[in-house]
């Protein structure tokens, strides 16, 4: 029992700090642009992709530093050529653009490396067990990504309270008109900022490539679990997007261990519904069953009890 | 008086379609617009009409469908009561009902928090298809026997033919009361309420009730389409309540254009023709689509209704003649440019999935070539920027021409 | 904390009959700042009361707060009798009051017809109805065209609003405003960047809708105010320092000291 609390806790943060090294880019575009973009899981995916193509020819940890830029040369590329081309037709537009653009980039993807996921691995350097805990080994990878993962965190801070482009990107989270009316060159601050976020959600996706499975669907299945978490965690804020990546991490982790149902819980019960109707189905199902789900139950309810999210200073 | 004629006239048209068009191919095709455009239609009574955007419409949709095709398994046999012709009421209730339910919860916010509360409801239907078995059938669906209904006036409609009468003509009431509904007091409050919310508040009414009944409006006729469908493939699967299906009438409803009525009508039969024919030309086409809604939202944000009506004034005024020679101008240069475009993704898909399969030789009317040499790519790459760059030099021309229109039409 | 130098006291039901909106210690606070610091204001039924005061003094936040755009701090607010605290706006127009605004909030893409045509449609008891149109009801049909014509926007019918003048929309402005013929009307700074022969037409359409109704109004055209208004309030820095009829305010000291005193040479 402690066993698969300790080592849901340590998958939790890490599959939480992962969903912040895309949810902290997405919640900055989010706030200071207006745009939500649909995208950001797709920029997730070209790096996995590119980190595998670079490791095949160079190494991985060639690719570990070079897939993340190339990702943030293509945002940049996108936002310059593309978005700001949509910008003058209104936020619905540049909402569907970005949906397009997530269609067409998983389109690409899947033609250029085809439907089956492929065989991007773990490089050896880090192919060891890192510790073994109550039997059960626990991979040195895995740390590996949450080192990463902190450290993107901390840089990120450090850009964000220490640097001048970082208190103006501070700024427009909050008020972004504002920062425009200050004369600072709100164009170039986007490109950086839409670049930046692409570079950390390829940078997520490359070290995340080897220990999920790098497929084309890989897009479609985080992309709403993100969108759940800039909610929840808020606009403008992005310790609540760090909170809420955390929670959702965590939820998700520890609901995917519990393989308990109703009809486990009532079993007491004299009755028990039929198997085969539509009660039956609901009385047996497990949580680990409705654990994609949960996400999507939280952004409801934040939606309608609390729309500025756990953290928020502005309303969606 | 002539507005009124067009109703008529497509009820017509309707009508004579299965005697011009008579393969048993062009029956389902036609069968497949008309639901597509009904449920296009249903999903721009929200977006066109009431400014709200939707990612997870297939809901409605999707559980109507298989609410219907449950309804044809229990009137099938000889207690059967019901003809078919009624089971699309089955849908229209079931999406209506759906639709005051999560109606209620999505409408409580607009603009952005809307569509992500859109977005969670169609993930938590879609997932929950996967968990709740016995209505969703699993994988393999849920599958009926529609010929197995009590027979309407001697008529079981197993023949594909019989069905495309029964969902023409639900079609055409369904379209015409999308219309009617756009004329009423609601409808243009509805309008007042896209335009701008907060001023409709202050002319005495609720937005929020605004969007509610549009939303349960909008399910209603979703599920009528719902259980067209059921009708026509006599199957239901998960894919009809996937965000797949949503995105898909999203971007019908897009292409063809959101500010008039006919927009998804035009998108719907656009987009079902090219799904159903493009896919046998080329393994691309699900990229050309995405390309096409990008470049719509690009530079169309009409989309092709918008284009045309757009030309419509112009028409009546008699100067269309004047655009014609500038519009023969750009069209070369564009069609090269296409042509090129076309060429780099059909070798790039090639190359790359036929390869491997095929191996790298492809022909094109007659010529074969090898999609991995560098002479086609070098064409295609060619044909592509000497099209974008002409296109750019001939642009100017059919701008100055719509200049010329427009100086003209405002002294007349 | 006013000065008012009003009316002698009136026994409590009488004055509700006589006050068609009636503030009582209305504060607002945005965060740490109070905007409206204690306003007690009554506008008399029938009469033309005027809000004049210098910029910022928060005449469009107490606009905002009678027409349920932004919610009070503390303090009531009532319309016709009838408190409309936390009230949406919808509520409140429904009792009877209509406004209009001092940034133009039209229907843009929406026809200058159709514009006035929504704002009718609720008064004349059509609600939420989808099972008829709304061509064939002459009744409201021939209200349009009465309000079109009142504004002088008839020819401009069939525009899109978004694509009419300035002064054009300030007029559609004040027309969604008095389309539903409501009780009380209150006008947001409505000759704003008019002409003078604009703002003289304007005056008289004022005067003529008014007729028989409550009107208050914020205007910064001094001409108009003395011209038009039975009563004058003077806001400065969210509070009423002085509520009277045109000659005393001319003559008071305070409002002089506070406002008028430097545009004494140019009123009426």
């Amino acid at each position: 029992m402690l066993e698969l609390i300790l080592f849901s806790s340590l998958n939790g943060v890490l599959y939480g700090m992962l969903l912040f090294m895309m949810a902290g880019g997405l919640t900055l575009i989010f706030s200071m642009m207006g745009v939500l973009n649909f995208a950001h899981a797709s920029f997730y995916m070209l790096g996995a992709y590119f980190g595998f193509e670079i490791a095949k020819h160079l190494g991985f940890w060639i690719g570990l530093f070079v897939a993340p830029l190339l990702v943030g040369l293509v945002g940049a590329l996108i936002e310059r050529f593309g978005l700001r081309q949509v910008h003058k037709h209104g936020h619905v537009a540049e909402l569907l653009f970005t949906f397009g653009l997530a269609f067409v980039i998983e389109e690409v993807v899947q033609m250029i490396w085809g439907k089956l996921p492929v065989d991007y691995r773990v490089p050896e350097a880090l192919d060891f067990v890192a510790f073994t805990m109550f039997g059960t080994t626990y991979p040195a990878y895995k740390v590996f990504m949450l080192s990463i993962a902190i450290g993107m965190f901390i840089a990120l801070l450090w850009v964000l309270t220490k640097t001048r482009v970082g208190l103006i990107i501070q700024a427009s989270l909050s008020h972004p008109h504002m920062v425009a009316m200050l004369g600072h060159n709100v164009p170039r601050i986007f490109m950086l900022v839409f670049g930046g976020g692409s570079v950390l959600a390829g940078l997520a996706g490359v070290i995340a490539g080897p220990a999920l499975v790098t497929q084309p669907s890989m897009a479609a299945l985080l992309g709403p679990i993100l969108f759940v978490v800039v909610v929840l965690g808020g606009l403008g804020s992005l310790t609540g997007a760090f909170a809420a990546s955390l929670l959702i991490g965590l939820v998700q982790t520890f609901a995917v261990a519990i393989n308990v149902s109703l009809s486990d819980v009532f079993a007491f019960m004299p009755f028990n519904p039929q198997v085969g109707t539509v009660l039956g189905d609901l009385w047996s199902v497990t949580v680990a069953q409705v654990a994609p789900v949960i996400p999507y139950l939280l952004l409801i309810l934040i939606l309608i009890f609390r729309p500025t999210g756990l953290m928020g200073n502005r309303e969606t | 008086m002539k507005r009124y004629a067009i109703w008529p006239l497509a009820a017509l048209v309707l009508l004579a379609l299965p005697f011009v068009f008579d393969s048993g191919t062009s029956l389902t095709k036609m069968s497949l617009m008309c639901i597509m455009a009904v449920f296009a239609l249903s999903y721009n009574m929200l977006l066109g009409q009431t400014g709200m955007l939707s990612f997870g419409h297939a809901v409605y949709y999707g559980l109507a469908g298989f609410m219907s095709i449950h309804a044809l398994q229990i009137l099938a046999g000889p207690s059967a009561s019901m003809p078919l012709i009624v089971v699309p009421i089955v849908g229209a209730v079931t999406g209506l009902l759906f639709a005051l339910i999560f109606g209620w919860v999505s409408t409580k916010r607009a603009g952005t928090a809307f569509a992500m509360i859109s977005l969670g409801l169609g993930e938590l239907v879609a997932a929950s298809s996967l968990i709740m078995r016995s209505f969703f059938g699993g994988e393999e669906g849920v599958s009926a026997d529609r010929s197995k209904l009590a027979a309407w006036l001697g008529l079981d409609f197993g023949a594909q033919i019989q069905v495309y009468y029964l969902i023409a003509a639900w079609t055409f009431f369904a379209v015409l009361a999308m219309f009617a509904i756009t004329q009423t007091p609601f409808g243009r409050m509805a309008n007042a309420v896209r335009e701008n919310p907060e001023r409709a508040e202050f002319i005495g009414y609720s937005t929020q009730m605004i969007r509610f009944i549009s939303f349960c409006l909008s399910g209603t006729f979703a599920g009528i389409a719902g259980a067209l469908a059921a009708i026509n493939f006599e199957i239901m699967n998960a894919l009809s309540v996937s965000g797949a299906q949503s995105g898909a009438v999203l971007l019908m409803t897009y292409i063809g254009g959101v500010g008039h009525f006919l927009g998804p009508i035009l998108g719907a039969m656009l987009i079902t023709a090219l799904q159903i024919s493009l896919s046998d030309y080329t393994g691309a086409w699900m990229l050309y689509f995405g390309l096409m809604f990008i470049l719509v939202v690009m530079y169309l944000p009409g989309g092709l209704a918008g284009l045309i009506m757009a030309h419509e004034p112009v028409v009546r005024a008699g100067h269309l003649q004047r655009l014609i020679p500038a519009y023969l101008l750009a069209a070369v240069p564009a069609i090269i440019c296409l042509s090129g475009a076309v060429a780099i993704v059909e070798l790039a898909h090639h190359a790359l999935v036929k390869a491997a399969t095929e191996g790298p030789q492809m022909s094109v009317i007659g010529i074969e070539f090898s999609s991995k040499a560098p002479i086609p790519w070098l064409v295609a790459i060619g044909l592509f920027v000497t099209g974008l760059l002409l296109s750019r030099m001939t642009w100017p021309r059919v701008r100055d021409a719509w200049s010329e229109v427009h100086l003209l039409m405002k002294q007349s | 904390m006013t000065a008012t130098i009003d009316q002698p006291q009136q026994s409590p039901t009488a004055e509700k009959a006589s006050s068609a909106l009636q503030l009582r210690d209305v504060r607002k606070q945005f965060g740490q700042t109070e905007i409206i610091r204690g306003v007690d204001l009554e506008v008399q039924t029938g009469k033309r009361h005027a809000l004049i005061g210098p910029n910022g003094a928060g005449k469009s936040t107490l606009f905002h707060l009678i027409s349920g755009r932004i919610a009070l701090s503390s303090g009531d607010i009532a319309v016709l009798g009838q408190s409309i605290v936390g009230k949406r706006p919808f509520e409140i127009n429904r009792l009877g009051l209509s406004r209009s605004f001092q940034v133009t909030n039209i229907f843009p893409r929406l026809t200058v017809f159709e514009n006035i045509r929504c704002s009718v449609l609720w008064q004349m008891g059509h609600r939420y109805a989808f099972w008829y149109g709304v061509s064939k009801l002459k009744a409201v049909t021939e209200r349009c065209e009465q309000v079109m014509d009142q504004i002088n926007l008839s020819q401009r019918k069939d525009t899109a609003a978004g694509v009419l003048t300035y002064a054009e929309q300030r007029a559609l402005e004040i027309g969604l405003a008095i389309a539903a013929d409501p009780k009380i009307i209150i006008l947001d700074e409505p000759t704003a960047g008019m002409s003078r022969s604009e703002t003289a037409y304007a005056v008289d359409l004022i005067r003529k809708v008014s007729e028989g109704k409550t009107l208050f109004m914020v205007e910064h055209d001094m001409s108009v105010v003395f011209g038009l208004a039975d009563r004058i309030s003077v806001l400065v820095y969210g509070q009423v320092i002085a509520s009277d009829t045109p000659e005393r305010i001319r003559g008071n000291q305070a409002v002089r000291e506070a406002y008028l005193g430097q545009a004494e040479e140019h009123t009426a």
